[in-house]
């Protein structure tokens, strides 16, 4: 009832803001405690893109930002070739051997927390 | 007089200092033992000593937890008898020496001993997660966890429970809630620090001035039936016991004034 009134006046209580900050704080700390893990989601993530296009393994960055109310990864994965062919293999097919790579950047972005917040 | 089977060693923790590890310890031994169980009280903030005053016990140590781990005393002679139960006990910290002080593998086999004599060994957590913590936790079987709702205190619970690692399955207890704020959204409540937490929780303590008073005078509240937030604690202690009884909460008493204020929506802070 309390919280329907707040927000039917637009304005957010203290316990409210206080609930968001931890629970973003948390997750930061979690991330930071736990840095195998990201290590982990990094090499995941590289493999499954690479079954797409060819990346640069050695030049991936992987880095979370906070924003307003969230928690963004944001991955810098640098794409050396994209000489594949248009259906995803399920495997990694054998190198090409097509023009000297093109390198393209491109930023992925996802939000680990809330939809409304991806891109 | 070894008991056949060994006590369970409780540790009381927070990460963060001034929460009420101390009192929740006081009452919560005091309450195990108005059950009639054999409840001896480690104080294991060395250098810092807090459990004897809070106990009303100040007065009648003469050893300490260092004489013991340095076979200065025997365990028997550093146990201080309560006042009022002839099953709760305490062993004091000691107060002018420091942590790193402390043999963690002599700990770790003290609190073992303590098991064989007592059903619950209750032990009063330092603040921070050093060498104290980890002599805190050392030789305990469970452990309790005490917030309270603050976002200092919540985020240092949750790195505790992450450094108690798996061996334990913590349990929560929200101390000092103030159930007038909760309601007027100036403080988190009991659901907002569960969200965060993820901890099964044994009761919430409301922040009443009674503690404060029975704490001045070294009589934990614990000692009397009489009063909610006593038996808040007593509710605690028979969950602890393993009694299937619901984990105390904290209502707000609403005031006309109070539900004049939320009619118009209060006043936020």
């Amino acid at each position: 009832m309390m919280e329907w009134v707040r927000k039917f006046f637009g304005t957010t209580s203290s316990s409210t803001t206080a609930k968001d900050r931890l629970r973003l704080v948390l997750m930061t700390d979690h991330l930071a405690l736990a840095p195998e893990i990201i290590e982990n989601m990094k090499r995941d993530l590289i493999d499954v893109i690479s079954r797409y296009v060819e990346v640069d393994r050695e030049k991936v960055e992987v880095n979370f930002e906070r924003e307003d109310r969230s928690l963004a990864m944001l991955a810098n994965i640098p794409i050396t070739s994209v000489n594949r062919p248009a259906a995803p293999p399920p495997t990694p097919p054998p190198p090409t051997s097509g023009p000297p790579p093109q390198r393209r950047r491109r930023r992925k972005k996802a939000a680990t927390q809330s939809p409304a917040t991806a891109q | 007089m070894p008991a056949p089977k060994l006590g369970r060693a409780i540790v009381i923790t927070s990460g963060k200092g001034g929460v009420g590890k101390t009192t929740t310890t006081a009452n919560l031994g005091t309450a195990l033992a108005a059950r009639g169980a054999r409840v001896a009280l480690v104080d294991a903030d060395v250098g810092l000593r807090n459990l004897d005053i809070v106990l009303g016990l100040e007065s009648r140590v003469k050893y300490h937890v260092l004489d013991v781990l340095e076979e200065k005393v025997s365990l028997d002679e550093a146990l201080v008898a309560d006042k009022h139960s002839e099953t709760l006990f305490l062993l004091a910290a000691a107060q002018t020496r420091e942590k790193d002080e402390v043999d963690t593998e002599k700990m770790r086999a003290l609190i073992e001993d303590l098991r064989t004599k007592f059903d619950y060994v209750l032990i009063d957590c330092p603040a921070g997660i050093e060498l104290g913590f980890k002599n805190a936790v050392v030789g305990a079987t469970e452990a309790i966890v005490v917030s309270t709702p603050e976002v200092s205190s919540v985020r240092d619970v949750d790195r505790v429970v992450g450094l108690l690692g798996n061996r334990f399955k913590p349990q929560l207890i929200i101390n000092r809630l103030r159930p007038q704020l909760v309601r007027k959204g100036k403080m988190l409540s009991v659901e907002d620090v569960n969200a965060i937490l993820h901890l099964p929780l044994l009761g919430v303590i409301a922040d009443e001035p009674e503690i404060i008073i029975t704490t001045n005078r070294g009589e934990p509240l614990a000692r009397r039936h009489d009063s909610e937030t006593a038996n808040a604690y007593h509710a605690i202690a028979a969950r602890v016991a393993g009694e299937d009884v619901a984990a105390p909460t904290v209502e707000a008493k609403e005031g006309f004034l109070d539900k004049l204020g939320s009619f118009f929506g209060g006043r936020r802070a």
